[in-house]
């Protein structure tokens, strides 16, 4: 793995700011990385390598195939050719596999989908404890982390958008995620409701220093949260930007524009 | 001005509470209105009383019937047959559509031929069902099990199938697996439809229950009716026939408290 020396500095104060231990978060390795329906090529080898605790966003045009390789690493599709690996020890598989990683068994990886995907008949809170086993008391704990505590026994057709987003946002970091796979979670949300929410992301990922990779059709939010900014064109990798601003970012200050309008030029260059 | 100001004021505020009452009572206006007429009609001999007994002789009826306790014995016959038949019929239904509705497999190998079976019209059967189980109970049973079921299995199948593919996804990620997910997921996400064919078998049973009462039988409110109409007792028989009406109801009623109980979830029952 080539370890790029502005990439380490990011890393190490995620690292450093993270309350837990600094292992946190997990490396995310792709090697020939292919996916294809019927004749067409969606994913066409992809090589990756994601460092714990980075903060990675995936651009592109729609259907470009970026939300396809955000659930190839989520298991939800299975690859037809290379190899995934999340973690650094253990073997990886043909296809698809998650191995371990060194300290903590299978490292925990969890998702948060476009729309927040409450299951209706359930209260807020019981939702947060999905999957949870004696979860109320780490359910309360992450609904106050998202600001929502007091509608803790609400039903979700109550709450507006955004805090649907918020509980499934809650509902994903209960489980303390090694990796946080975040496909396009805040497209439909209003402006201003996005802006507040992408400083909630940004907060809780410096304080527990989890690995996330972002898929947003938002080339502007992509600047604001990520360290690295990909763009995957005609199935492969063509843009792999780095982002060295001092957190938190100013969206007016020149060097985010530049770097902005630069990944902006490549998306719309085809 | 002002004169004619309080002298609105004044004729308008005690029509508010008029105005409510009115506005209460209007759908009760044309039955009240029907039976008023109708007694009238009896009373004066313009309606026979071989055709339409007079609503108090209705009245009278019930009340001698329900003195003498043949009424509820009457109604304990029916009742029973009822909730046995509801219980046979729509519990096999809910069994079947929950299999077939889960299972690919079983649907494949049970679809079709309980498909073809729901194409003859219950009623068409008493000629066999006489031959089969003679006039007793078992007959009776058969009848409203076989009718009650098909509403039930249809609405249990598509309720099950139609399950939020995206919710199932979802929970498969959070790791909720085979009986989890479906007291989670799958059971809640079919519920409504299941309350839609409780409803329909529900109503059903009551329809079913008259035709099979008049079958042959020693006992039940269809019994009690048929065997007035021997006797030219006219207004038994229309307490006969308000009883079916009045239960039919009460029926109805318990499916829509089971339905704001199960689902006050959903915004349309709060």
């Amino acid at each position: 793995m080539q370890i790029n020396p502005l990439e380490e500095k990011q890393v190490s104060r995620a690292a450093g700011q993270a309350l837990h231990t600094p292992q946190h978060g997990v490396s995310l390795h792709l090697r020939g990385l292919g996916k294809h329906y019927g004749g067409r090529t969606v994913l066409d080898a992809i090589d990756l390598d994601i460092a714990p605790g980075e903060f990675v966003a995936i651009v592109g045009r729609s259907g470009c195939g970026k939300s396809t390789l955000l659930r190839a690493i989520a298991g939800l599709e299975q690859p037809d050719a290379g190899q995934l690996r999340i973690g650094d020890s253990g073997s990886g598989a043909n296809g698809s596999g998650t191995s371990g990683s060194g300290t903590s068994g299978t490292p925990e990886v969890r998702m948060m989908f476009q729309d927040a995907r409450l299951l209706p008949w359930k209260t807020v809170l019981q939702n947060v404890a999905l999957g949870l086993a004696n979860g109320e008391e780490r359910a309360r704990a992450a609904l106050a982390s998202v600001g929502l505590a007091e509608r803790a026994g609400d039903w979700p057709s109550v709450l507006s958008g955004g805090q649907r987003q918020r509980v499934a946002l809650a509902r994903a970091l209960v489980h303390e995620p090694q990796l946080l796979l975040l496909d396009e979670p805040l497209g439909a949300l209003d402006a201003l409701t996005r802006i507040e929410m992408q400083q909630l992301i940004e907060s809780l990922w410096t304080r527990r220093g989890f690995t996330a990779v972002l898929v947003t059709h938002d080339v502007q939010e992509a600047v604001v949260l990520a360290d690295r900014i990909l763009l995957i064109q005609s199935g492969r990798l063509a843009l792999d930007q780095n982002v060295a601003l001092a957190r938190p970012r100013a969206r007016g200050s020149a060097h985010f524009g530049s770097i902005e309008q630069k990944v902006l030029d490549k998306v719309l260059e085809i | 001005m002002a004169g004619s100001a309080s002298v609105s004021a004044r004729v308008s505020a005690p029509s508010r509470p008029l105005a409510r009452l009115a506005a209460a009572l209007a759908p009760w206006a044309l039955p009240i209105l029907l039976i008023v007429v109708w007694q009238a009609a009896a009373h004066t001999g313009l309606l026979s009383s071989r055709i339409l007994p007079e609503p108090w002789a209705v009245a009278t009826a019930f009340w001698n019937l329900a003195e003498s306790g043949e009424l509820w014995t009457h109604l304990k016959v029916s009742l029973w047959r009822a909730l046995a038949g509801f219980a046979v019929g729509a519990g096999l239904g809910l069994l079947l559509g929950l299999l077939n509705g889960s299972s690919r497999r079983a649907a494949t190998l049970l679809d079709t031929t309980l498909q073809m079976i729901r194409n003859i019209p219950a009623l068409a059967l008493i000629p066999l069902v006489i031959l089969w189980f003679g006039i007793d109970e078992a007959a009776k049973l058969f009848l409203l099990s076989i009718g009650v079921f098909f509403p039930m299995y249809l609405n249990t199948f598509h309720g099950i199938r139609s399950v939020d593919a995206g919710l199932i996804e979802m929970a498969r990620s959070y790791g909720l697996s085979g009986w989890a997910l479906y007291r989670d997921v799958i059971l809640p996400g079919a519920l409504p439809s299941i309350l839609v064919g409780v409803r329909f078998s529900l109503g059903l049973v009551w329809v079913l229950l008259i035709v099979a009462e008049t079958i042959s039988a020693q006992a039940g409110i269809g019994y009690m009716t048929m065997n007035a109409r021997e006797f030219l007792q006219t207004d038994v028989v229309l307490v006969g026939v308000l009883l079916y009406a009045l239960l039919g109801k009460a029926a109805d009623w318990s499916a829509r408290g089971l339905e704001r109980h199960f689902l006050r979830w959903n915004p349309t029952y709060q």
